[in-house]
């Protein structure tokens, strides 16, 4: 079960490190799981890892391709392999390998792209994934999730490392804004929710929680009442949620750091229309590549904002 | 003459099932299936730790087959060890069979790695060499690449990681027949020495007879031998060998055929299973 915090503001800790300090708790009774990464063991957070547990680290260079190869081949004689690199590389640049080697394969492998959609930031479009998920939604049996902070992430990672299959998460590494108590449990595939209203449905996961809450807010104001859905898994979705939340709001907005095409607005819009129609906007990158910029400049360049996501909700409620 | 008479006979006996098997079809990868008989006699014939009726038993040595399409002279083999019944070799390619064109760990009882893209079971071998040295285990893990295949880039990733690893039960052939789909290698993509690469690249590497059971056999002997590095093994074969259609066709990587085009060649194979018992 999870509890919703009163109050939202920047955690304290930054997800890398507790994504690392998850991993190295379950490693200290799980002998199986091991890490690999292509040459960003310094970027990654995982040094504390790779100190702790150096015969079950690998830096593989700068080798996504093998890397997630590799993490295959170990799975298959019984070993739990979390791999990272930055989102493109661990998505678009190994969809292939994701493909064959580890879901067509059905072997046992964690995929984590970190950096995700505008919080790539300072490396610009080149690193700025829009698209991971698309890409890897169309790769039957994978679970995608994307964590919103440190209380969920652990929670996540927990499950996974006991959950046969390919799981891809992406990830800021730095502070995300705390929404969860301590000791919040999350299942896969279940949405969360962090707010009951009956007007609209603001749907979203990663940082587009933090302005999903910041508009239900303002909605508030105006005196529309919004439900806020943590879809943390975007595979499998959590249709259930949704045919609820249709019947009680009648209408969504989906807020996604990622290409509304193949991302979260066309999973929730699919699941919708075929269960229960409704209305849906959805704020997020209009099939348009990434940019330089700080990650603030970012999410106001590609209206990734509560303003955009209060606007969007009052087009939804119109069109019911 | 050889003096590993019993792996030749092996050998002949997966190159006549292997063809009866794509003959029921009428078309196949011929070619490559064809010039890893040898390879395989002598690794499911002896050389590889198994057990055909606990396909699964985690201590076994496991092969990948990363030129996945070779996959109908693999399943002649498992069937020949008792892995299922021969009959199912029949169904090779047809709707819902176990025996698919390429490999499928998921289907075939006795593949150890599911392959089709080329360069992919590069680096899945070297995972599972990587887990059992960390398990401290003694299985052995064989791969076999083919030459085309080594256009690959991923395939030179893997190149790079091996030696790195210092992963010395990593046992890894190039089926260097000299041809690819498109024409001889050589034309389609120039790849130079294949000895001098791999070697540069750190691999204990040899090149020999690749139809040559007992060259083969000394050459995984010697492997086991040292430690501290990969061995490669570059055998040096002809892509259909021992099936004269695909032999007189060039290329052979995939052909079409008849009955009657196929049968002289099932003959003449046959014919040399019988000389080979009698030897």
């Amino acid at each position: 079960m999870y509890k919703v915090k009163s109050t939202f503001e920047k955690e304290t800790v930054e997800m890398r490190k507790a994504y690392t300090e998850t991993l190295m708790e379950l490693a200290e009774t799980n002998d199986k799981i091991c890490l690999l990464d292509a040459d960003l063991v310094g970027s990654s957070g995982v040094k504390p890892f790779f100190k702790a547990y150096p015969e079950r680290s690998f830096d593989c260079g700068i080798q996504e391709s093998n890397m997630i190869g590799v993490a295959a081949g170990m799975s298959s004689v019984g070993f739990v392999p979390f791999v990272h690199s930055f989102g493109p590389f661990a998505s678009r640049r190994v969809a292939d390998q994701i493909f064959l080697s580890c879901a067509y394969a059905k072997l046992n492998v964690k995929i984590l792209g970190s950096d995700p959609g505008v919080t790539a930031a300072y490396n610009g479009g080149t690193h700025m994934p829009f698209e991971d998920m698309g890409i890897l939604n169309s790769i039957p049996g994978m679970t995608l999730i994307e964590p919103t902070d440190t209380v969920q992430l652990r929670s996540i990672i927990k499950t996974i490392a006991n959950e046969y299959g390919v799981h891809y998460m992406r990830m800021g590494r730095k502070l995300a804004c705390g929404v969860f108590e301590e000791g919040s449990e999350f299942e896969i595939g279940k949405a969360a929710v962090l707010r009951e209203g009956t007007d609209v449905c603001l749907v979203g996961s990663g940082i587009m929680v933090e302005v999903c809450l910041k508009a239900a807010e303002e909605l508030a104001k105006e005196g529309i009442s919004a439900t806020v859905l943590n879809t943390f898994t975007w595979k499998p979705m959590d249709e259930e949620a949704l045919v609820k939340y249709s019947k009680q709001c009648g209408a969504f907005v989906t807020a996604e750091n990622h290409n509304v095409v193949g991302g979260l607005g066309s999973i929730v819009a699919s699941a919708l229309a075929k269960n229960a129609p409704a209305p849906v906007e959805m704020v997020g990158i209009y099939d348009t590549f990434g940019e330089v910029g700080t990650e603030a400049f970012l999410r106001e360049r590609f209206d990734l904002t509560p303003a955009a996501v209060v606007a969007a909700a009052k087009r939804a409620i119109a069109r019911k | 003459m050889e003096k590993n008479k019993q792996l030749r006979v092996f050998a002949e006996e997966i190159r006549v099932e292997t063809l009866h098997e794509l003959a029921h079809l009428g078309f196949g990868h011929v070619g490559g299936a064809m010039s890893i008989v040898e390879l395989l006699a002598v690794l499911y014939g002896g050389e590889m730790k198994i057990n055909p009726a606990d396909p699964q038993w985690e201590d076994r040595d496991r092969l990948v087959v990363s030129k996945g399409h070779a996959g109908p002279a693999v399943y002649a083999t498992l069937a020949l060890k008792g892995y299922f019944p021969k009959e199912m070799l029949l169904t090779l390619n047809q709707g819902g069979t176990n025996l698919p064109s390429h490999c499928d760990r998921t289907k075939t009882p006795g593949i150890d790695m599911t392959t089709g893209s080329l360069g992919q079971g590069m680096s899945t071998a070297i995972g599972v060499a990587l887990g059992n040295k960390l398990k401290k285990s003694d299985a052995y893990t064989y791969l076999i690449l083919g030459d085309g295949e080594c256009n690959e880039g991923q395939v030179w990733e893997g190149a790079m990681f091996a030696p790195h690893f210092k992963l010395d039960h990593l046992i890894a052939f190039v089926d260097y027949n000299k041809q690819q789909l498109d024409g001889a290698c050589d034309d389609v993509m120039y790849m130079g020495d294949m000895v001098d690469k791999w070697t540069a690249f750190g691999w204990n590497t040899v090149k020999i007879n690749g139809h040559d059971i007992d060259a083969i056999v000394k050459a995984i002997a010697d492997a086991k031998a040292q430690s501290g590095k990969p061995t490669m093994i570059i055998l040096d074969t002809v892509k259909g060998n021992g099936c004269e259609l695909a032999e007189n066709t060039f290329p052979c990587h995939h052909i079409n055929f008849k009955p009657e085009q196929i049968a002289p060649s099932i003959e003449k194979a046959e014919a040399a299973l019988e000389a080979a018992r009698k030897a």
